[in-house]
This record gives structure tokens, C-alpha cells and sequence, in this order.
């Protein structure tokens, strides 16, 4: 799991089946201190998260199960959106 | 998922049994916060399975991992990463860094 | 698994209802001399971890799945320990 910057969305007409409806995102990760870590990716969305939001979310094909119909080739999903991080500790 | 552009295709004749019958694409990394008329290449590729009849020259999402088995196609198959939509635009802090259809033709009625 | 240091934690009021209860850390990758390596993420505790503490993480779907003894939760790293001490050999 991972933190990230919701920072735009991706539009694709022809896609699989399993997609329709599916909201697409453009997230920047990034890490505790909200600093990107690395490119940007394409998430799918049901938690009707938006442009600017902090998000956590999932990879692997643990990023398809927050979807009604999971049998579909998704390998990053939004599973919250981030009220706050609270870091005590210094890495 | 991650973005690429479609620049070949990848054909083999001898291969095990289970990937018979897969369209097999060699998909570029392209860059997110590319811009304008061309996509900007990024490091590294994937060969990957497609499940939507995508093509060369195509802009494409696709997924990897245990994620590509997630199709009828590749269920159970040895594939790591399939192409699961055509990109038609996506967009940056509001900005249009890509569009397929970014040229019309018009033409004298 | 993989060693870690607990930062801290993150509250979201929004989330899939798998997390209820949970408590969602920021964790710190260590390498095997327990320094800093690579960048921060996530995981889902389930050792009662505090920040500070060294932890022993699992960023894999499957393990994930098995300790929310749900096999559809969309969740990918937990923590499964935390350490009490690590000894090397010479």
C-alpha cells in the first residue's frame, strides 16, 4: 500500500470489458513526507476520489478487489481517501 | 497500470503450449507528463498480451503481475502483463498532456 | 517479509470497508543493517506497532488476504511482527 497525490484522470473508449464505468486516475505516489517517489501511475477509483486528493492505495492483483466485478486486469486501486498523516518518528 | 505506446508486435513459433493463440504486443514505457504532439519515451518495456485488440502505434494502459491472468484469454496462462484499454486522452493538474484524436480532417463541402 | 521502522499512521474517514478497525501505519523500509532503504509506504498492523518500533512487514497480496481471513480484501502489505531484536552472525 502506498500514499498518493490524485493528479488527473486518463480516458481510454476501448478497453476491457471488465472497465466499463470504471473510473481511471492519474496518481503521483509519494511517500510520508507527501514527496513523489516515483512516476506517476494509472489507479481505478471507487471511493469518488478527485484531482488533488491524498489517497492510499493497493498494487498487485489486490488492486482489482474493490471492485464489484474483480476478475479484471487491474494492478493498482484507490482504497481511501487521506484525512491526515501523523509522523512521529523519523525514518 | 502504466502507459506505453505500441511499437511492435512479437512472434513465436516454438513457445510453451499454454501461450498458444495470444497476440503478443511489445509495448514501450512512455512518460506521464509528456506533452504535445508526440509521446515521450521512458525506460523500459514489457512484452505483453492484449485483451482488446489494440495496435501499433496505439497508446495503451496495461497491467502487470498475477493481474494479467485476471482475463478469460490469459486465466491461468503464463503472462505478466496485458494491455487493457486504448488511451484516448488523459490529463495533468487540468492540463491535456495527450489525445488521439488530436488532428481532423476537414474537407471543402 | 521484510524489515521496517514504524513513522507513524494515517487516519481516512473514506475507505473500502475492509480497513474498518484497522489501523493503516507508515512504515520505513530497512536494509539487514537496519538503515533507512528505499522510500516509505504503507501497511495495515496487525502486531499492535507503535512509531519507533521495528517491524516485520509482508508486502504480498496473498499473506495480506489470509490475516483479514477475507480472500476478496484489497489490501497488499501488513505489518506481522515487531522486533525484538535482530543478531548477525560474523
Amino acid at each position: 500500500m502506498h500514499l498518493a497525490r490524485v493528479i488527473g484522470k486518463v480516458v481510454a473508449t476501448q478497453k476491457h470489458e471488465a472497465l466499463e464505468g470504471i473510473k481511471l486516475l492519474m496518481i503521483q505516489p509519494v511517500n510520508h513526507n507527501l514527496k513523489p517517489k516515483s512516476a506517476p501511475i494509472v489507479a481505478v477509483d471507487n471511493m469518488q476520489s478527485g484531482e488533488g486528493d491524498l489517497v492510499a492505495y493497493v498494487t498487485g492483483r489486490e488492486g482489482s478487489l474493490m471492485l464489484e466485478e474483480n476478475f479484471t486486469p487491474v494492478d493498482a486501486g484507490i482504497v481511501a481517501i487521506v484525512d491526515s498523516v501523523n509522523t512521529e518518528v523519523a525514518p | 497500470m502504466l502507459l506505453g505506446k505500441i511499437v511492435g508486435t512479437v512472434v513465436a513459433t516454438r513457445k510453451t503450449e499454454s501461450l498458444e493463440g495470444l497476440k503478443l504486443l511489445l509495448v514501450k514505457n512512455i512518460d506521464p507528463k509528456t506533452n504535445g504532439s508526440s509521446v515521450k519515451e521512458a525506460s523500459g518495456y514489457v512484452v505483453a498480451a492484449d485483451a482488446v485488440g489494440a495496435g501499433v502505434g496505439e497508446v495503451v494502459l496495461y497491467a502487470t503481475g498475477s493481474s494479467a491472468r485476471q482475463t478469460t484469454g490469459t486465466n491461468n496462462r503464463p503472462v505478466d502483463a496485458i494491455i487493457m484499454g486504448v488511451v484516448d486522452t488523459w490529463d495533468i493538474e487540468g492540463e491535456t498532456m495527450f489525445e488521439k484524436y488530436q488532428s481532423v480532417i476537414t474537407a471543402d463541402v | 517479509m521484510k524489515l521496517a521502522r514504524v513513522l507513524g499512521n494515517i487516519q481516512a474517514t473514506v475507505k473500502h470497508e475492509v480497513y474498518t478497525g484497522y489501523r493503516i501505519m507508515t512504515v520505513q523500509p530497512l536494509d539487514e543493517n537496519l538503515h533507512p532503504e528505499g522510500e516509505s509506504h504503507l501497511a495495515v498492523d496487525f502486531a499492535q506497532s507503535g512509531p519507533g518500533d521495528i517491524v516485520l512487514v509482508a508486502v504480498e497480496g496473498n499473506a495480506s488476504r489470509q490475516l483479514f481471513m477475507n480472500d476478496q480484501a484489497p489490501v497488499h502489505a501488513v505489518i506481522e511482527g515487531v522486533v525484538d531484536h535482530v543478531e548477525r552472525g560474523e
